[in-house]
């Protein structure tokens, strides 16, 4: 009776399924991704910020069934975003990323374990993550499951007694499967709980307040010290019959906070001749406004939890994307390498529903709501070896 | 509202007692799509993860701007900003 009620339990199933598949008999061999090198510059320019720096990543295998990779991002941010210029100063900062993973491949079963630091002055993220995939069925399935682990410490500029802490905890699930000889789909689900310090400790929202000649006071925010996420994720690959590709994609996202969004995107890769390919893409995301959102609360200390980030408002945004990569011919390549060179942009537009701009005229909660758009490139050069 | 750790592992429970069915020999389902009718989703132009170093900056991008995150189908981690 104990070992069928213990059966019952899910995460004793999903353990128990996924050792049977790690043991299955298999037949045919997977191979790791080929050995490549990435070097790229990045560009994000809109809303007040301009963030750009350059990122590497490398992927080298060891033997066919070990692989390592390694990556390293930078952002150099210099910041005078509404939410800034409202209630504080300007300023400028850089972000260091750096992951380290390997990958073991044992027959069918690709195994991964990845380490992550993001470092700024005022902000430290460590995190490790684990992935397990396997391919099944004739090789027309493939499973995933993943859990991930990150620590963060919270700091304030000008503030050294201030110091924060935060944890998440992800687990992931994924199902690959191809459905005919030209279409290929994917189900992603992920569950993220969050703990500790989740506000941003530089902003404010702002309240009615008749004692202060603008009528308006602010008081820093104040975020519950837990959320728990969910998502799940719809993805296809379709090939065309003039061999070009379409791509889908459909994301549903709920949390505790009461955040409910939608995105939705569609992509087209269109080869032209041997050296040329075209992409372009469209995406679509929409978001309703945490619970304890206002853009003007009506006194001090209305709510327990008080917030103003336009990131947690209604919004939606529309992204319109052009991607253009040039496979060098053998003649501009590096012995038997295989080079290319690629520069993406991406036009985003963000229309807030109720997060006001409050450096624009109107009078105090009937300022015009805000909105943005955004430039972002991507140049960068990948070597195939 | 449902713990989404369970609501997750239910979830894939589901999916993953689905697909070992769908592999039970008394269902009498093959594998379809033979791998010699492969070719096409073999193609480069095929991989969404064609260049991942360009979509990992996407993510970065859009997690530091919209508040949904997950389920990218990457190991993920956080945006490590504020």
């Amino acid at each position: 009776m104990v070992v069928t009620n213990m059966m019952k339990s899910p995460l004793i199933k999903l353990m128990a399924l996924l050792l049977v598949t790690l043991h299955a008999p298999l037949s045919w061999a997977a191979v790791l991704e080929p050995d490549r090198a990435d070097v790229l510059y990045h560009s994000y320019e809109g809303g007040g910020m301009k963030i750009d720096g350059p990122s590497v990543l490398l992927r080298k295998k060891a033997t066919e069934s070990l692989a390592f990779t390694g990556y390293y991002y930078l952002d150099t941010i210099s910041s005078a975003s509404v939410d800034v210029i409202s209630t504080a100063s300007p300023y400028s900062e850089k972000r260091h990323e750096g992951q380290v993973g390997v990958e073991y491949l044992n027959d069918k079963t690709l195994m991964s374990f990845n380490v992550r630091q993001s470092d700024e002055d005022d902000y430290l993220a460590q995190s490790f993550s684990v992935n397990v995939s396997q391919d099944t069925f004739g090789d027309l399935t493939n499973l995933s499951l993943g859990v991930s682990y990150g620590d963060n410490e919270i700091r304030r500029n000008g503030d050294d007694l201030f110091e924060e802490q935060s944890q998440q905890y992800r687990i992931r699930a994924g199902i690959s499967q191809i459905l005919t000889k030209n279409l290929t789909a994917q189900l992603n689900f992920e569950a993220i709980a969050d703990e500790g310090y989740l506000n941003n400790p530089y902003r404010t929202v702002r309240y009615l307040d008749s004692s202060n000649p603008s009528g308006v006071g602010y008081q820093s925010e104040i975020y519950p010290e837990t959320r728990n996420s969910f998502s799940s994720k719809l993805s296809a690959s379709y090939f065309l019959p003039y061999r070009a590709a379409l791509f889908f994609h459909y994301r549903y996202f709920n949390d505790s906070w009461e955040i409910n969004a939608n995105d939705v995107e569609l992509g087209y890769r269109h080869p032209i001749g041997d050296f040329l390919e075209l992409e372009f893409k469209v995406r679509y995301y929409q978001q309703t406004q945490a619970e304890f959102y206002s853009d003007l609360f009506p006194y001090q200390d209305a709510q327990n939890y008080l917030a103003r980030d336009k990131e947690l408002s209604d919004f939606n945004d529309l992204t319109l994307g052009l991607g253009l990569t040039y496979l060098m011919p053998e003649s501009l390549s590096f012995g038997d390498t295989r080079s290319e060179a690629s520069l993406q942009w991406d036009y985003i537009t963000f229309d807030y529903n109720n997060f006001r701009d409050p450096t624009a005229d109107g009078g105090v909660g009937n300022e015009p709501f805000y909105n943005f758009s955004a430039n972002v490139i991507r140049a960068f050069y990948s070597v195939y070896f | 509202m449902v713990n989404p750790m369970t609501k997750l592992i239910i979830t894939a429970t589901a999916l993953a007692s689905l697909l070992t069915l769908s592999g039970c020999s008394s269902l009498d389902i093959e594998p379809w799509v033979k791998p010699y009718e492969r070719q096409n989703l073999a193609d480069p132009i095929m991989r969404f993860g064609r260049h991942p170093i360009a979509n990992m900056h996407v993510a970065h991008v859009l997690e530091a701007r919209e508040s949904a995150r997950g389920a990218e189908g990457t190991g993920g981690g956080g945006c490590g900003c504020n």
